[in-house]
């Protein structure tokens, strides 16, 4: 990819704060980096696309290390946890082989996992080298009959961030717009309701909670075209231009996604977050009012007040225990307010959030809600977030994976919200499974007795003789 | 004998190699006051550090010299220099361990020499030691990368001495990639039992053990061979070395000490743990402790409780070379059949298995052979768990990684405790999974017909 491709992603118009200085991707610095390279970025992003077969072009360490780690799951295929790399050796990258095995790579894939597309990613060494793999990818899918989708997404490129825009853009310039939806089945029409197409955009069905909230898109008549990319298939993709309407779920990262849908499709967009009660209503009268179905808001409006009532009810005896802790969070991006408002249809306090690798927009969201005087936090090292934690009296430290040890090294309570998660927050149910795991944590016993000494240190001497 | 199986497929289907910067990585997380910095772009580390994190369920500390895309074209030389000063000036540890990746070494660094330039631009950082060593992706794996840290530490941090033996009690222990923190920590016993004082290189045991201390947070590693005691090895009576992927390493040690040394391949079972127990017994002078001739009469015992079990075992492994050798050696010594064996890498130990080939590839080729012939356990990491699956047979989790298992990081395999536990949890397995013959019900058979039976007939009844 030229320096000037990798330029253009980062220019998204549709970003709000895209003519300021970009912070949520901050320039790499030696010895003091953390985060992942835009290959990962690539990889998180489409990985869930559960048909098809990922091939990592590359030597060991990009595969190697990553294969089957995220917690995102399919209803049916399993094909996207199968780890497979061309594995590149040192004869493949001084012999220049690299392109060759990657050819044959691919026919060994469609041969023995028979999969619905083949996506390959590329990796820095190949990218080096300069292996064509736009045209490897062009001949196997000549060769063999299987489409190949080429992802030009080298770790050096840059963050994370860019590697998800990067698969949006190969996904927009390959996939999307390839195949037309299929009329929707006779046995799914209920009369009176209107089928209404609508895509999401960053949604990655973690620990499967998106299932909380499928059921009622079905109930509205909302047919999820495509899923990008939590439990999706190869073919939803290529229907996404036919949606009435996307929602962008999670973070700007794919945000050039629903841009470029709108713009070469006519798909209007907006932003939202299933995590809370008041998101999750918000989300889907979003959906009604850009649809504009009178017949839809109206059941919209119907469902929301019925499963509001429904979660407020089961949530009470959890409030009373959760209502007034404190807590901090520190995510990136939209979660840094998305999660707020959850937190706070619990009662909960939030003290401070991370802006680190928050949007200017994100930031005026977490101002909206929790109002001017909200304390953010930029540094994210594990001796900050400890500070933060102790000058704000929190409770509980909300967080990704990566800060779970900085949490528990310390013996305060904690809670993961990243993709590595075990369990599903999403929707109006989610919730329920938020709240037990935050009461799980902060009630917990084991603090008590981590906090205190041993006896003996308390004694400070080498042991008393007995007294009868 | 083993024959070899080259690799044979372009495709790598579900690896079971981890890389050699990671291995490097792991060797210098073994140092006290210490952190790794991969040269090479920032994902290199983050992959890394969610590996060991995942793994060992430790916060980890690993940096990167954040090659970009302009870097990468013109040069990185910088990004190490650079690097190096950022860590020194914010945690001045005693050592930074820098191993290559490769992107580095396609790009071609000579990280030796930008050592150099770091020392001439940044004099006041000399009480910083720098372990440069080169290990690109491309070749190897988590354990050859390891041990050329391992030579690499040696190389940089042990003086070239003749004093060997000056510190009587004193035994030097070269630990392979195989070893968890639970078996340094059982090694380390295991030599003081005998009146000696191990210095472990590199003691993941004391770093990566896992446990609470005062610190809420620290930049660097928490525990580890400190810098000091690896510069007095050259003083010791003997060296240890368990592992085979440790020879050179060893050999580079011998040279620049000249401390007599013993070489084991491994310390699972009861003849590994004899012959570790002897040496032990040889270099300190002294007879060995009753219980340890308890334990060894325990594992003994064990032994012919499970035999049972553990004979004719159909078991499918894959791990790296050290590891595949040593659990290779420990099942067929309990009279397990070694069904298929994987390595990711080329090693000399491997011709050693005792079954006819070891495959060099993934577990995807373990997951062939082990169906093909008809194994009854798989042994492998975490990444194992769906192959277990859809054979429909248990995993005992080895190597790296094992995210899905708690405690799995620091089992204990070696000595004879380890052993033991190790041949309960075979024969646990296997009584588990063991299938009864299937049932047969006679043509004459006059009872309710088996379509009509209720679960009344089989089992609870509801009162």
């Amino acid at each position: 990819m030229k320096t000037s491709e990798v330029a253009a992603l980062l220019d998204e118009p549709a970003c709000v704060h895209n003519k300021k200085e970009k912070s949520g991707c901050a320039k790499t610095k030696p010895g003091a980096t953390a985060g992942g390279c835009s290959f990962d970025g690539a990889q998180i992003a489409l990985l869930p696309i559960a048909d098809v077969a990922h091939i990592v072009h590359g030597p060991i360490a990009c595969a190697g290390s990553s294969w089957d780690n995220r917690g995102t799951r399919s209803s049916g295929p399993t094909l996207y946890r199968y780890g497979m790399t061309t594995d590149l050796t040192e004869q493949d990258v001084i012999m220049g082989r690299g392109e060759k095995r990657l050819f044959h790579a691919i026919k060994q894939a469609i041969d023995d996992y028979a999969p619905k597309a083949v996506f390959l990613y590329s990796t820095c060494v190949p990218a080096l080298i300069g292996d064509d793999m736009d045209a490897v990818a062009k001949a196997a899918a000549e060769r063999w009959g299987t489409p190949v989708i080429p992802v030009d997404c080298a770790g050096f490129y840059g963050t994370k961030n860019l590697g998800n825009r990067i698969a949006g853009e190969a996904m927009f310039k390959h996939v999307i717009g390839t195949r037309e939806p299929d009329p929707v089945p006779e046995s799914a029409q209920r009369p009176g309701i209107t089928v209404h197409d609508v895509n999401l955009i960053g949604e990655y069905n973690i620990a499967g909670e998106f299932w909380y909230l499928a059921p009622l898109f079905d109930e509205l008549g909302l047919r999820i075209l495509c899923t990008l990319s939590g439990d999706t298939r190869f073919h939803e993709v290529q229907t996404m231009h036919r949606a009435e309407v996307s929602m962008v779920v999670c973070a700007k990262a794919l945000l050039n996604v629903a841009r470029k849908l709108e713009e070469n499709h006519g798909v209007p967009f907006f932003e939202g977050s299933f995590y809370g009660i008041t998101d999750t209503s918000q989300a889907l009268r979003d959906f009604a009012r850009l649809i504009g179905d009178p017949d839809l808001t109206a059941r919209t409006e119907a469902l929301i007040a019925r499963e509001e009532a429904k979660i407020r009810t089961a949530l009470e005896p959890w409030r009373e225990r959760l209502a007034g802790k404190r807590a901090l969070l520190y995510t990136g991006g939209v979660k840094s307010w998305s999660v707020v408002s959850a937190l706070q249809d619990l009662g909960m306090i939030v003290v401070a959030t991370g802006t680190n690798k928050s949007t200017a927009e994100d930031k005026q969201r977490i101002r909206e809600i929790m109002g001017d005087d909200v304390q953010t936090i930029t540094d994210g090292s594990p001796r900050a977030l400890l500070a933060a934690y102790k000058d704000y009296r929190a409770d509980i430290l909300i967080a990704g994976g990566r800060n779970l040890y900085t949490a528990l090294k310390a013996r305060i309570p904690f809670l993961d919200i990243n993709q590595e998660r075990e369990f599903g927050y999403a929707g109006y149910a989610g919730m329920l499974e938020l709240v037990r795991q935050l009461a799980l944590t902060l009630e917990s016993p084991v603090w008590r007795k981590v906090r205190s000494p041993a006896p003996w240190a308390v004694q400070n001497a080498m042991g008393q003789p007995l007294v009868a | 004998m083993a024959e070899i199986l080259k690799r044979a497929k372009p495709l790598a289907v579900n690896p079971l190699k981890a890389s050699q910067p990671i291995g490097a990585s792991l060797a210098f997380l073994g140092l006290r006051n210490a952190i790794p910095m991969l040269h090479g772009s920032q994902g290199c580390t983050a992959f890394g550090k969610v590996f060991f994190v995942r793994h060992f369920r430790e916060p980890i500390p690993l940096q990167t010299t954040a090659m970009d895309q302009v870097s990468t074209v013109m040069n990185a030389d910088d990004n190490v220099v650079e690097g190096l000063r950022v860590i020194c000036e914010k945690n001045s540890p005693d050592v930074i361990g820098l191993p290559t990746t490769g992107l580095a070494e396609t790009q071609g660094t000579d990280i030796k020499r930008l050592v150099k330039r770091f020392r001439e631009r940044h004099p006041q950082y000399e009480k910083t030691a720098v372990v440069a060593v080169n290990t690109p992706d491309f070749s190897g794996c988590l354990e050859s990368g390891y041990a050329l840290a391992v030579e690499a530490a040696i190389d940089v941090l042990v003086p070239d001495s003749r004093n060997a033996g000056r510190r009587r009690k004193q035994v030097n222990v070269l630990a392979s990639s195989m070893l968890t923190p639970g078996d340094v920590e059982a090694i380390k016993e295991w030599v003081e039992a005998f009146g000696l004082r191990p210095v472990v290189l590199p003691d993941i045991g004391d770093s990566l053990d896992g446990h609470l201390v005062d610190q809420e947070s620290t930049p660097l590693t928490l525990g580890g061979t400190p810098r000091s005691e690896i510069e007095s090895m050259g003083e010791s009576v003997a060296t240890l070395v368990i592992g085979r992927s440790l020879a050179k390493a060893a050999d580079l040690l011998r040279t620049r000490t000249h401390v007599p040394e013993r070489r084991f391949d491994h310390l699972l079972g009861l003849d590994a743990c004899d012959a570790f127990t002897l040496a032990l017994s040889e270099i300190s002078g002294q007879p060995v402790p009753a219980r340890i001739d308890r334990q060894r009469a325990q594992l003994q015992d064990a032994m012919v409780d499970t035999h049972f079990m553990t004979g004719f075992y159909r078991v499918a492994i894959a791990a790296d070379p050290d590891l595949l050798a040593a659990l290779g050696d420990f099942v067929s010594g309990v009279g397990a059949q070694i069904v298929a064996a994987v390595a990711p890498a080329r090693a000399e130990v491997l011709a050693e298995m005792p079954c006819p080939a070891v495959q060099i590839g993934d577990l995807e080729d373990l997951e062939r052979a082990a169906g093909s012939g008809g194994a009854q356990l798989l042994i492998t990491n975490s990444h194992g768990a769906q192959a277990a699956q859809r054979l429909g047979i248990p995993l005992l989790r080895a190597g790296f990684p094992q995210y899905d298992w708690v405690g799995g990081y620091t089992r204990t395999w070696v000595g004879y405790r380890g052993a033991r536990q190790c041949l309960f949890d075979l024969a646990n397995l296997f009584l588990e999974h063991h299938h009864d013959t299937p049932a047969y019900r006679s043509i004459y058979w006059a009872g309710t017909p088996r379509e009509r039976e209720t679960p009344a007939d089989t089992g609870l009844v509801r009162h």
